[in-house]
């Protein structure tokens, strides 16, 4: 089937949101290019589980869309039609799978060497949209806090080599009660400044216990029996000796209830955490990773204003298969591989959060936890500076939040 | 031949802070060398699809995933057709059960009987443990690191452990005594090149490493450690030819990533950890030549693709990759 040819009633087996948009829209989709309105479609699909932000955003695309004409629609997409694609794709049923269809399209792309005109078609897209979209500053200054190291009791590794240059670096820190203090200035901030899915404190190994109902929270361990579960479907599906992208199509369609996720609570922040198994790659075996992926899932979907981390030590590496079995019921761990893994992570979350509005006044602070180093970026902070002076951890929290 | 599947980027590698994690490359090799800094991978970034495409000088486009031979002709069968070379002469070692259809093309003017010996050591010390004891070998037994779970079906020509054993003079309990006190698949893969070496002296040897792709996994410690070792075990290589008297002196060795990993700066990837985006940075990585003929401590700035390798190898040893899309690199000729 062609985009030309699709009707308001194919969107029946979308949730009500979802149908409700995509159906009042019919006569735009018609007219988009099939190497492109899959993609958009992939994201209707789940617009029942969007966060605020991810809504505004493709509200704001297909208004766009709507509000050119058929001339510039066609010279805006033209790189999409140009692409060849094979009738099989047209075949596929891409109204109700288009998170398939998209992994399709991306092997042919690649198979047909057109991926990078594929590349160039999406930047380009992408940035005229997003300039004309309504520039909203967050309602806040933003914030994030970063907490790694936990358990390292010695260290050689030059912590946050790469975001030294971006603001100053502190090496006499008084680390007394350091988590506490940035897990009651995340909460502090979300009470003062409360928004849906605003305020986030995301941990690697157990949550600590903190204050505010305003804050998004959960951490690595209070999905362990989600990631048990899912780590036995995972088994369980390549014994029975499927390829790839079957594997990656079971992973795509797992619901939070498969996994004991699907409780009356946040039906959003299950999905959210369910793809966060799913979509991310080593989450489902290494705490760090699991950490950063969150991170950057985050910032990305939620865009929150305050963002609180903190890193824990991963299980050592093995061999991958005995990794997602799971073998072990008290893994060993290797704490100082693991302060590397988030100091990189670190570096990621200020480039994420650098991404979204309001950059320029955001803040970023990392702690070494219960040890004297910490680095501060932000307006109110010197670039490529040092400071040897004594100082507490409540002090740069202040400063920064 | 040393591929690396799983590129390192420069970030990690030859810029000011990621020397240190390549003290061999950079003091022991590249002093020898001719040094090609921009070679780009207009390909798919997949490593075995990658890894053939090295291998026939063409971009091949088969499913990365499948256990498929490559279409076009590969460098071995060029090798051993032209210059009438037997079965012995030609070994590739590589880490996985994916790349063990990489020896040979499905090319019907080549084909079968004209590729080289598949030898992929994981397999082979699964293989031994079934009877010897397991559990303290699983460390190098890890395997595509991509998708984890995923084991294509084996068919093709790799070696089997019994014939180990007999073309390698390598008793299976030997075999296994020694991958105990090895660190990774990379080190057990090298050392069965060694023995490749010593025992039967192959004119093309093919060495393809996989360690780095582990970061994948997200975890930067890894990925590190993971060039670490890659760089000595190039630096084994190196001097494991100069000390075999069949290679001393008369030997050229080639070093190359597939092709490189994501950048920070897309904000499509998650920066090191995959080679999805096909930003610049995934698609550009670097060369190295070495060996008599070829000039050392020299830079080539210019261009070069991978699909270069194949008939840069078949001017110097003097077959005809006429099938492949690339062109001899005149700097090392």
């Amino acid at each position: 089937m062609l985009p030309r040819d699709l009707k308001a009633s194919q969107f029946d087996g979308y949730p009500p949101q979802a149908r409700a948009l995509a159906a009042g829209r019919v006569s735009l989709l018609q007219q988009l290019p099939l190497g492109f309105l899959p993609l958009l479609l992939r994201e209707i699909i789940v617009y029942d589980w969007k966060f605020p932000p991810e809504r505004s955003e493709l509200d704001h695309q297909l208004a766009y869309l709507e509000s050119r004409s058929a001339v510039e629609r066609r010279q805006l997409l033209a790189g999409f039609e140009k692409l060849r694609l094979p009738p099989e794709l047209e075949a596929f049923d891409w109204v109700n799978e288009p998170g398939q269809f998209s992994e399709q399209l991306t092997t042919h792309l690649w198979a047909t060497l057109q991926i990078d005109a594929f590349r160039a078609a999406a930047i380009d897209y992408v940035r005229t949209v997003n300039a004309a979209a309504p520039h909203t500053p967050p309602i806040m200054p933003r914030l994030s806090m970063v907490a790694l190291g936990k358990n390292v009791a010695e260290n050689k590794y030059k912590l946050f080599r790469k975001l030294r240059p971006n603001g100053v670096y502190f090496s006499r820190v008084k680390p007394e009660n350091g988590l506490r203090i940035m897990l009651d200035a995340a909460a502090a901030r979300a009470q003062a400044h409360p928004a849906p899915y605003g305020h986030w404190y995301v941990d690697g190994g157990s949550q600590e216990p903190v204050a505010s109902e305003g804050l998004v929270r959960f951490s690595y361990d209070s999905l362990v029996t989600a990631r048990a579960a899912l780590q036995e479907k995972m088994q369980k599906t390549f014994q029975s000796g499927i390829g790839p992208e079957a594997f990656r199509t079971m992973l795509a369609r797992m619901r939070p209830e498969e996994l004991g996720l699907g409780g009356a609570a946040d039906a959003v922040l299950n999905r959210f955490q369910v793809s966060l198994l799913t979509e991310g790659s080593g989450t489902q075996i290494f705490s760090t990773t699991f950490v950063q992926w969150a991170a950057r899932e985050a910032f990305r979907r939620a865009q929150p204003v305050t963002l609180l981390l903190r890193f824990a030590p991963r299980q050592r590496a093995r061999p991958m298969n005995e990794l997602l079995a799971e073998t072990q019921r008290k893994p060993e761990l290797d704490p100082q591989g693991s302060l590397v893994d988030a100091d990189m992570g670190a570096y990621y979350t200020w480039l994420n959060q650098q991404r979204l509005a309001g950059a320029d006044k955001s803040s970023f602070l990392v702690w070494f936890e219960d040890h004297s180093e910490a680095l501060a970026i932000g307006p109110a902070w010197a670039r490529g500076a040092e400071s040897s002076n004594p100082v507490s951890l409540q002090d740069l929290v202040k400063q920064v939040s | 031949m040393v591929t690396f599947g799983g590129g390192a980027r420069d970030e990690e590698t030859f810029m000011p802070d990621g020397q240190e994690n390549i003290p061999h490359l950079l003091n022991d090799l590249i002093p020898r060398a001719t040094f090609f800094s921009q070679v780009v991978n207009r390909g798919i970034l997949g490593h075995y699809v990658a890894t053939a495409s090295l291998a026939t000088g063409s971009y091949e486009t088969f499913n990365n995933f499948a256990a498929v031979p490559p279409d076009r002709p590969t460098v071995f069968e060029y090798y051993r057709k032209d210059l009438k070379r037997p079965a012995l002469d030609a070994w590739v070692v590589a880490p996985s059960n994916g790349f063990n259809r990489i020896g040979e093309s499905g090319n019907r003017a080549y084909g079968r009987g004209w590729g080289a010996g598949v030898i992929l050591p994981k397999r082979l010390l699964a293989a031994a443990l079934a009877t010897s004891e397991g559990a303290a070998y699983e460390h190098l037994l890890r395997d595509n690191y991509e998708t984890p779970l995923y084991a294509p079906e084996l068919g093709g020509n790799q070696v089997e452990l019994h014939q180990m054993a007999e073309v390698l003079r390598l008793s299976v309990s030997d075999f296994a005594a020694h991958a105990r006190v090895l660190a990774s698949p990379d080190e057990l893969s090298v050392y069965i090149a060694k023995q490749l070496m010593r025992q039967l002296a192959p004119s093309l040897l093919w060495i393809t490493l996989h360690d780095i792709d582990i970061a994948h996994s997200g975890t930067y410690s890894l990925y590190l450690e993971a060039i670490q070792r890659t760089d000595r075990l190039c630096g084994e290589i190196w001097k494991n030819i100069q000390s075999e008297p069949e290679y001393a002196g008369k030997t050229n060795m080639f070093i190359l990533p597939d092709f490189g990993r994501d950048s920070d700066d897309d904000a499509g990837g998650n920066g090191f950890q995959h080679h999805r985006t096909g930003d610049p940075l995934s698609r550009t990585t670097w060369m190295m030549a070495m060996g008599p003929g070829v000039r050392e401590n020299t830079v080539v700035d210019r261009l070069a693709e991978p699909t270069d390798l194949v008939p840069t190898l078949g001017a110097l040893l003097g077959f005809d990759a006429r099938l492949s899309q690339g062109k001899p690199l005149p700097e090392v000729l």
